[in-house]
């Protein structure tokens, strides 16, 4: 039986006389993975800042106790805990982006810490970060020392900040969500590395993410947090087999997309074909600021969206797919190609005469807090389109009666015409979004993202809709994603895109199944899997 | 009698419109409303904002002029053809402090002089003494004029109260009367009746005494002092708000199409504003004024009076720190526009085929309203405490004009006296102190309350 | 870094073009030559050719922007905006309306300006920044609230305010220090720190409380948790961390100043009787004296634009994240 490292007991936290935990309690053993998992708000996050001390001034612990090898880490005066942090618990955040002094070299912040903690002399550090930038796996470890963060791609920086953390040879890692912000391949390689790095020093992890396929992918103890609360906690098998809490039964099912039942056609007809499509960025340099090049954001791209179905456009950030909906928008200046929509090309075609075809084609994006004007009611931001594209009724109390229809149909409340965004959820934002470019009753949808801000459980509601639209409209969908997860239950056809390239294109069954390119079978081995259990 | 109006007058007014106007047309949107409600939860941006409607009061009342031709009949019987004269409603409630002017200084409640004059009394003997002042009564002490100047001021505060009360109660009066009494309001009704309280009593008294006394003295050719003090809150007041109202156009303009446009617009728009920012502030005011000065002493037919002249130059020197002080605003309009024209609901506009000038008004603007709003209430002090640096320069208001600006200025050239001279100093400081932290601390909380960064 | 530099000066000339034309434009349209004749000569009987012999003799003669009786490229050049600008652009400044010669002036009142605006600029920056450091520290608490009340009170009151207390208390009063003046060498001391610990004190509620918010954003980074979660105590993770990223958006502020320090205060030194650029500027704007305040216009955006530059530069030696 292995010793336990981390106990948290019956761990309360408040922030203004609101509970955010309610009497939290696990143990995290020797050597073992444990995950915490939870939608946003579940407070697993507090959790493990609880335990770091670094809860934010306005929320402070009610009752409970956390003991690190039996020691109480809240008796701690300030200067010991300061001891523990870094040495005995280390921890590395989700955005690396933002986690990094930008201002010190990547060197200079892992010394820094083997500094406080270790007190080596400056040889000794300097060693002991490149076998530390070695054990994460940087290429050249002697020169990336006096990198600067910005010099450093998303993986990189995560890898710094685990070499941050592993320095000092802490007791507890805490992992909080240190993957989210990665794209799939090099989530891959990250979590391969934790793994591996766990393995050999026999680490304890607190895990925490709200991603179910990472989850049975690293952890070995997990449990389930919803508004403050532990609801169940299992092994990793027991709790893949056999889940007791309904939460956590939905929860494994929104996170499971199976593919839905539909029919094969093998020739459907075309509603929007792109032919040849080049979208290019000028690159400007130089003493007159002279277009020296171009960044190809999308070169060369054919791809055609069947009527009445979904296209997958798949690819990693920077592959220039959400390019390809903004250019089929006429919102980027195209630099070649055609965008043929009912045998027009939209790509010729002037903003006036481009009108008519806007009511056709509509949009919906990813972040559903800059989507929405803060300072219009939900009725005029639904309005505004129908206003400029002249679509239904023109009297402004049938407008009204009209946006009314139109938000039941997207599960929302009528009274919800006169509210403003800020006061709706993330998913209840989006499903504005979708009223609003339901409204003037297009015939394509660019959905852009529309599901990777959200939960899994509002993102399974999310696509259900999507679907019911789908089916009583027959409305087409381009569905542009980076999340491999959801294509089958979303969509008919994929097309995978690289660098600007499509790679790949056809039916989701073939690509899924059976992939031809190299990259969507990496993709496709990257992407982390539940085990079809359920 | 016949109403005059100056251009300054015209413009404050069109401002009162204006502001009326938007008030109600933004009064209609709940959000709005809230973040209002927000900011007067405080107490001190209650009270604050109490102080500033006082000093608006004040403007306002300065700010309605009339032309006097009639004859009037001296006390002695004779008729008495006085010189055609502007005066506001201001002038006409402090006429009596016009009339009394002193030979030349005298302290506050002073009965006497100053400084020692030579004196010639009866028997023909010259000796040095302070002479009596002319307009101070003798009749009554202090304490006892204070004493009913208060009792005035609290029945005054108490009406004003009262009716404020009558307005929100709508039947319930006693109820309502206590909430606010205790405390219990969701505005801090209690602070602002407490500020109406002290400003009405305070007022009240300076004003009752002013009859009898030179509440703060006289200066060198014996004006009263505070009747000084409470004509310079026009031109503080305005310089304040009419430069922000006339550069605020121009700056939104400016700053929405550079970030909005782009390309050779916003190449121009930058070049303009790095041009006027790179000239130091002060001397282009100074050139600007200097050859305003020039150009009017050119065109002495522009101006009938010296009110107006006085008046034209007001509007110049307004104009002037408008042109220098719009391009910090202008930059940051450019910057936040440049957000928010990438964020999504731009780009779901332009879906919608939506027109530039619609996504401007509609999708731009009231964005930006937050940024606009703080840098009116931030300009508005740093430009009260620049007209005092200004007219101290020389670059200021007319020095015929009343401005705290002049009033320092004037006090300045006295200081070597022994003892001093501090009145004067004193009271435009003291005036011009209130005005500006009440904005300052007023502006405080709008920002905390506006700026998305605080949420 | 080096065809970067070029490349800004050579932005600059056409910004210096903007300021002499608006400068120009000010003072010869609205005030033509022939109006600047009439009130230099200031005979009573003033003859047309009495105008045209002084326009010649100052070198007014010329038309504003373009001369039709020249040919080619002189129409543009032989023109007297042309003139003019060319004179200040070889920082050929004339003379002033006592007919002194302003470039040798501005160099000798240089050096008294500069003995008041460096210091006052140094120790506000040190005073300012470590006050701000020490509210971050003790964030929230009575000292915090109470020194930003004391701030907002600090700004509200007028500049002149200081300057005069000031006198009244220290040299009037107290009689530790010359009301005003200025000698040469180590002796200024005595009249220089009266208004430098003024123009500190006056500076003291908008720097604090500008600093404070800096240092307060950045507090609120990643980054800063994480450097916590490593260990750093707070004082370190305060000069470290956020005092270093705290720096680039102060030097946005700060740097630009640094050359137009030169220019002197206008109201500082009036005041004290420094005899620096800045009471030279009110002199000459009391008199009426349009060929020097032109000359300070000048002068003073071409510092402007040397502190922007300066900005630019000083910005690739802290922000690793900005190349030239």
């Amino acid at each position: 039986m292995m010793g336990s490292i981390l106990k948290v007991e019956n761990l309360s936290l408040t922030a203004d006389k609101e509970k955010l935990l309610k009497a939290v309690s696990f143990e995290i053993k020797k050597g073992e993975v444990f995950a915490l998992v939870g939608e946003s708000g579940s407070g697993k996050s507090l959790t493990s800042l609880a335990i770091m001390r670094l809860l934010p001034d306005a929320i402070s612990v009610s009752s409970g106790d956390i003991k690190l090898r039996n020691r109480s880490l809240f008796v701690l005066p300030e200067y010991q805990m300061q001891k523990v942090r870094g040495k005995s618990i280390a921890m590395i955040f989700q955005e690396p982006m933002s986690a990094l002094n930008p201002v010190m070299t990547v060197g200079e912040q892992v010394a820094e810490v083997i500094k406080i903690h270790l007190g080596l002399k400056k040889d000794a550090i300097k060693k002991k970060v490149i076998s530390l930038f070695e054990e994460v796996a940087l290429k050249d470890p002697k020169e990336r020392y006096h990198w600067y963060p910005h010099q450093l791609s998303g993986g990189q920086k995560q890898r710094v900040m685990i070499a941050i953390a592993l320095a000092c040879e802490p007791d507890l890692l805490i992992a909080d969500e240190p993957t989210t912000a990665l794209d799939v391949t090099i989530q891959a390689q990250v979590l391969k590395l934790l793994k591996k790095i766990q393995a050999e020093r026999k680490l304890s992890i607190l895990f925490i993410t709200h991603d179910m396929a990472v989850v049975s992918q690293m952890a070995d103890h997990i449990a389930v947090m919803r508004q403050g609360e532990i609801l169940e906690q299992a092994v990793c098998e027991v709790f893949f087999n056999a889940p007791r809490h309904p939460y956590t039964k939905k929860l494994l099912k929104d996170a499971a997309h199976r593919k839905e039942g539909r029919e094969k056609k093998q020739h459907t007809e075309r509603l929007l074909e792109v032919k040849n499509l080049k979208v290019y960025f000028p690159i400007k340099k130089g003493f007159f600021q002279r277009t020296v090049g171009y960044v190809k954001a999308v070169d060369s791209v054919t791809l055609s969206i069947p009527k009445g179905k979904t296209l997958a456009l798949v690819g990693e950030s920077g592959s220039g797919k959400s390019t390809i909906g903004r250019a089929i928008l006429s919102l980027v200046p195209i630099a070649g190609g055609a965008v043929i929509f009912e045998k027009q090309n939209l790509a010729r075609l002037n903003q006036t005469a481009l009108k008519p075809y806007r009511r056709k084609i509509q949009v919906i994006f990813q972040d559903p807090f800059s989507a929405l004007n803060p300072r219009m009611t939900i009725g005029n931001i639904i309005r505004e389109g129908m206003v400029s594209l002249g679509v239904g009724p023109k009297e402004r109390t049938l407008q009204d009666v009209y946006i009314k229809e139109l938000l039941l149909k997207v599960d929302l409340k009528e009274a919800y015409i006169h509210r403003y965004p800020h006061e709706f959820s993330g998913g209840q934002r989006q499903r504005i979004g979708i009223a609003r470019a339901l409204a003037v009753k297009p015939e394509l949808i660019i959905c852009d993202e529309p599901t990777s801000a959200l939960d899994v459980s509002v993102r399974a509601q999310i696509l259900t809709l999507l679907r019911k639209l789908q089916q009583e409209s027959g409305v087409s969908y381009l569905f542009i994603t980076h999340d491999l997860s959801i294509v089958p239950a979303i969509a008919d056809e994929v097309a995978v895109m690289k660098e600007g390239k499509i790679v790949e294109q056809g039916s989701v069954s073939q690509v899924m199944e059976n992939p031809q390119h190299s990259y969507t079978q990496i993709l496709l081995a990257s992407a982390p899997k539940l085990p079809y259990i359920i | 009698m016949n109403i005059v109006l100056l251009w300054t007058d015209m413009l404050v007014w069109i401002l009162v419109i204006v502001v009326a106007i938007w008030g109600l047309f933004i009064s209609r949107s709940s959000q709005v409303q809230k973040q209002w409600h927000t900011v007067f939860k405080s107490s001190i941006a209650m009270a604050s904002a109490i102080v500033l409607l006082f000093y608006l009061l004040f403007t306002l009342l300065d700010s309605v002029h009339m032309h006097f031709t009639a004859n009037a009949t001296a006390s002695n019987g004779q008729t008495v053809q006085y010189k055609a004269e502007t005066v506001s409603l201001l002038d006409l409630i402090f006429v009596h402090n016009l009339k009394s002017t002193e030979r030349t200084y005298s302290a506050p409640f002073a009965t006497h002089e100053y400084s020692k004059s030579v004196i010639v009394d009866d028997k023909g003997v010259t000796r040095q003494g302070y002479l009596p002042l002319r307009y101070v009564s003798k009749k009554g002490n202090l304490v006892e004029k204070s004493l009913f100047a208060v009792l005035v001021g609290l029945f005054i505060s108490s009406l004003i109260i009262l009716l404020h009360l009558f307005w929100q109660s709508s039947g319930n009066f006693k109820s309502v009367f206590l909430k606010n009494w205790k405390a219990q309001s969701v505005l801090p009704w209690r602070t602002a009746y407490l500020t109406i309280i002290f400003l009405v009593v305070l007022l009240t008294w300076l004003y009752m005494l002013s009859f009898d006394y030179h509440v703060l003295g006289t200066d060198k050719v014996g004006g009263d002092v505070l009747y000084q003090s409470f004509k310079s809150i026009r031109t503080g007041v305005l310089i304040g708000i009419l430069t922000t109202l006339i550069m605020l156009p121009v700056a939104v303009l400016l700053g929405v199409s550079a970030g909005l446009f782009g390309g050779w617009v916003d190449d121009a728009i930058q070049y303009l504003y790095t041009t006027l920012s790179s000239i130091p502030g002060v001397l282009l005011i100074a050139a600007g004024v200097l050859s305003m000065q020039v150009m009017m002493d050119a065109h002495p037919s522009w101006f009938e009076t010296t009110l107006e002249r006085s008046d034209l130059r007001l509007l110049f020197l307004i104009m002037i720190l408008g042109i220098t002080s719009w391009t910090g605003l202008c930059r940051m309009l450019r910057a936040e526009t440049l957000r928010i024209s990438q964020m999504e609901f731009v780009t779901a506009a332009k879906a919608f085929g939506v027109g530039n000038l619609m996504i401007i008004l509609r999708h731009i603007v009231p964005n930006l309203m937050h940024i606009i709003l703080i840098s009116v209430v931030l300009d508005f002090s740093g430009l009260v405490l620049a007209e005092a640096v200004l007219s101290y320069v020389g670059v200021g208001v007319d020095p015929t004009m009343y401005s705290w600006g002049n009033m320092i200025n004037q006090a300045r050239l006295e200081m070597a006296r022994d003892p001093m001279v501090w009145w004067s100093l004193f009271s435009a400081f003291v005036f011009m102190f209130i005005l500006v932290l009440a904005a300052n601390l007023l502006s405080d909380r709008i920002q905390t309350v506006l700026d998305p960064r605080n949420k | 870094m080096f065809v970067y530099i070029i490349r800004r000066v050579l932005y600059a000339i056409p910004i210096l073009i903007g300021v002499n034309l608006i400068t120009f434009m000010l003072f010869f349209m609205v005030n033509s030559p022939d109006d600047m004749a009439r009130a230099q000569l200031g005979a009573k009987q003033i003859t047309p050719a009495m105008i045209c012999s002084w326009k010649v003799e100052k070198g007014y003669d010329k038309p504003l922007f373009i001369n039709h009786h020249a040919k080619g490229m002189a129409m543009v050049t032989d023109t007297l905006f042309v003139q003019e600008s060319l004179k200040l652009f070889r920082f050929d400044f004339g003379f002033s309306d006592a007919n002194r010669d302003i470039g040798s002036d501005i160099k000798e009142r240089m050096w008294p300006s500069l003995a008041i605006a460096l210091p006052t600029f140094l120790i506000a920056l040190i005073t300012n920044i470590s006050l701000a450091l020490l509210l971050v520290l003790f964030r929230g608490s009575v000292l915090d609230t109470g020194m930003m009340v004391i701030a907002v009170m600090i700004m509200s009151i007028s500049g002149l305010f200081y300057i005069i207390a000031g006198q009244v208390i220290f040299s009037k009063i107290w009689h530790w220090v010359p009301i005003s003046g200025y000698e040469e060498g180590w002796s200024s001391i005595k009249f220089i720190i009266l208004p430098v610990m003024i123009g500190v004190f006056a500076g003291m509620g908008a720097g604090v409380r500008w600093y404070r918010s800096i240092f307060l954003e950045q507090i609120n980074q990643d980054y800063v948790r994480t450097a916590r979660a490593k260990g750093v105590s707070e004082i370190k993770v305060l000069f470290r961390h956020v005092f270093r990223n705290g720096m680039l958006p102060i030097l946005t502020g700060v740097v630009v100043i640094i050359p137009s320090l030169f220019m002197g205060s206008l109201v500082m030194e009036s005041f004290f009787g420094i005899p620096g650029l800045g009471s030279y500027t009110i002199d000459a704007i009391n008199a009426q004296d349009f060929a020097i305040v032109k000359a300070m216009v000048f002068l003073g955006s071409v510092l402007y634009i040397v502190g922007l530059i300066l900005t630019d530069i000083s910005y690739t030696l802290f922000d690793p994240r900005v190349k030239l």
